[in-house]
């Protein structure tokens, strides 16, 4: 990109798009849904302009599985959808993790449930670990800013390539939508990943041999190499192997052991005033915003408040947070929905510290004021706050 | 028409052999069809691993257990949309798509609309047996009425689906049906349809004779194909029959051929002046 269409004024779902193009994405299976759709029609101009594809494709259903035919030929592949949509594409997300296709999905969250309301909303992200059937462990990235959903985008790419799975990046409305300055990097600054290939003897070849690191090296089709995915039980032949106990539960657990084995790299949380805090917020996505807000006007009262941010949402931050928990007295987490990670806060908490859900489903944003009355309701007595 | 070769060359170019006796019920058509693919695919001529397949879930979603092309699969009835995906993003491949007819017109029926449509260079072979084999026999969109299944122990209720008229309606721009009897004709029809430039459909009507055939007492496979033969009309035939002697009858031949914009080539087409207009820009 030249330098002087390097800073531009985007909005969080063209960013996704630039991020995803940035990280070697080359197709793009789209179906139109508020409010995801920009992603989409960004990706229907400028994929061409980079020798890639765009389609749109007869309903969610179908773009993702068009999305994972353009991954097993070898192309970096995605979508982008909002919450209806990523209902009927978690069907696809289940296949994918046992057919160990790379592949990214962008589920810009709205408010629901049903058709619900177009506005923004943080209700599918219990949704996007439990929602494919299996229960599996997912990766699951969270921005909380237009630059940061660019970066997340080609860090949802890189590591769907390096675990051979598919990664969500749970946006929203509000990310989605919002429009902020954003100054590209460099290409020599975007790190990109590619799916590992095989080196050995076509004729030898296994196509889901998990090697030493548990991921297959799964050749692209058209090659000296047999290919055959398999969404149901397979030996590492990508033959099903029926009703065999042993081969069950090796492929649950292998599948599952291609997260937890990177929970620390895939790891993502940002702390704000949290050395000396007392009191402390947990949030991710744009109430993390608001809540950093809050904190430094709690501290401006006295109120030694500090933030915890996750980026990941999935694996759940459990080691920081349960040191946080050591730490602090009280956890306030604010989300636009009815209290899901919370849920995740008082297990690693494990009673250690008191939690206090804050929860907003008027379809509007979280505000700092709101976040700061539950610091303040909260604070220790002995921290007697300044008049407002 | 090519010369039939050997089965042990077929067997041995296209097969995983050593996997073998496969999983399928005896008498089953699955065998007819993939010996026919494979016969079809060695007389085009082209590389082998220029095939790809992409398959549904049911009886004939497993073949890749046993038919050695890089293979597909994913989830009931996804199999066209894969291979729209796979197609585009690779235009350099041969893509295959097999279904079954619970597959193909129940649960992707849409995506199998949608690929004929487009009129995308994928050649989707659906095995007809009417019925869902792999759960036991229930009913499918090509049950014939009157026919008893697992899930219609009164007798099928419903009219069928003709699958040859829905993608010819659809937009698809090869469109033939055949047997499992007729296989010669059959792999000249899959051969034809592979070099086909656009969506091209071959319906094959199959027989399962364990279980749907059982359910209404009709015999073993030998009984089975040779009630299929009778009821068979080549379309030369049908042309001077009338709707009313056509009734229950299994009209085949090529249906439909025209030769109509490719969408792969049509996008590469767009690629192109977008690549164009993004450099002078």
């Amino acid at each position: 990109m030249p330098p002087e269409k390097r800073a531009r004024l985007l909005m969080g779902n063209e960013a996704c798009a630039e991020g995803a193009i940035a990280a070697g994405v080359r197709f793009f299976g789209g179906y139109p849904i508020t409010p995801a759709t920009e992603t989409a029609e960004t990706m229907a101009k400028r994929l061409p302009q980079v020798g890639g594809v765009y389609i749109q494709m007869e309903d969610e259903l179908g773009s993702l599985a068009a999305v994972v035919g353009a991954s097993a030929g070898g192309i970096k592949a995605m979508t982008a959808t909002s919450s209806p949509g990523f209902s009927l594409m978690l069907e696809a997300i289940s296949s994918a993790i046992i057919g160990e296709y790379p592949l990214v999905v962008v589920n810009v969250m709205r408010l629901g449930p049903g058709i619900g309301n177009i506005v923004a909303s943080q209700m599918d992200v219990m949704q996007s670990r439990w929602g494919a059937h299996g229960g599996l462990p997912m990766i699951a990235f969270c921005p909380a800013s237009v630059r940061e959903t660019f970066d997340l985008t080609i860090r949802a790419v890189n590591w769907s390539e390096r675990l051979r799975m598919p990664i969500m990046l749970m946006t929203d409305g509000v990310v989605g939508h919002m429009r902020e300055k954003i100054v590209f990097p460099q290409p020599d600054e975007i790190e990109v990943w590619n799916r590992p290939l095989p080196t050995g003897d076509p004729a030898e070849y296994q196509c889901f041999d998990p090697g030493e690191d548990n991921i297959p090296k799964i050749a692209p089709f058209g090659g000296q190499y047999r290919v055959h995915y398999n969404t149901a039980v397979h030996d590492h032949r990508g033959v099903t192997t029926m009703a065999d106990p042993k081969w069950c539960d090796y492929a649950v657990r292998r599948l599952s052991a291609k997260v937890t084995a990177h929970i620390e790299e895939l790891t993502d949380v940002h702390t704000v005033l949290m050395d000396d805090a007392e009191i402390a917020v947990f949030a991710y996505g744009p109430v993390a915003r608001a809540a950093e807000a809050s904190v430094r006007q709690a501290r401006e009262m006295g109120i030694k408040a500090g933030l915890m941010r996750t980026v990941t949402l999935w694996p759940f931050p459990e080691k920081e947070v349960r040191a946080m928990a050591k730490q602090v007295e009280v956890i306030v987490v604010p989300e636009m929905n009815l209290g899901q990670m919370v849920l995740e806060v008082e297990r690693c908490a494990g009673g250690e510290a008191k939690i206090e859900s804050v929860t907003r489903v008027d379809s509007m944003l979280i505000t700092p004021k709101q976040v700061l009355d539950s610091i303040v309701a909260v604070a220790p007595r002995r921290q007697v706050p300044w008049p407002r | 028409m090519a010369k039939i070769k050997p089965l042990k060359i077929i067997r041995e170019r296209y097969f995983k052999f050593e996997r073998f006796p496969t999983t399928y019920c005896p008498g089953c058509g699955i065998g007819n069809v993939i010996q026919a693919l494979s016969r079809a695919v060695d007389d085009t001529g082209r590389p082998r691993e220029s095939f790809s397949m992409s398959v549904g879930i049911g009886c004939y979603g497993n073949i890749g257990n046993f038919l050695d092309f890089d293979e597909l699969r994913l989830a009931h009835g996804r199999a066209p949309a894969m291979a729209t995906g796979l197609k585009l993003a690779r235009p350099d491949l041969n893509v295959l798509c097999m279904m079954g007819d619970g597959d193909a017109t129940a649960i992707g029926g849409n995506h199998l609309i949608h690929a004929a449509r487009r009129n995308i260079d994928i050649t989707a072979i659906i095995m007809n047996n009417h019925t869902y084999g792999m759960t036991g026999g229930q009913y499918s969109p090509t049950t014939r009425l009157g026919d008893y299944s697992s899930t219609a122990p009164y007798g099928m209720v419903e009219p069928s689906f003709d699958i040859c008229k829905l993608v010819e309606g659809a937009g698809g721009t090869f469109v033939a049906r055949t047997t499992t009897f007729r296989m010669v004709q059959t792999i000249d029809i899959i051969r034809r349809a592979i070099e086909h430039p656009g969506f091209a459909l071959v319906e094959i009507e199959s027989q399962c004779p364990v279980i749907y055939g059982r359910m209404n007492r009709w015999g073993n496979a030998v009984a089975m194909l040779k009630k299929q033969n009778e009821l068979t009309v080549t379309l030369e035939r049908a042309r001077t029959m009338s709707s009313e002697e056509l009734k229950g009858k299994i009209v085949v031949g090529v249906l439909a051929e025209r030769i109509e914009p490719e969408f792969t080539a049509e996008y590469y087409k767009v690629i192109d002046r977008a690549q164009r207009s993004a450099d002078g820009a």
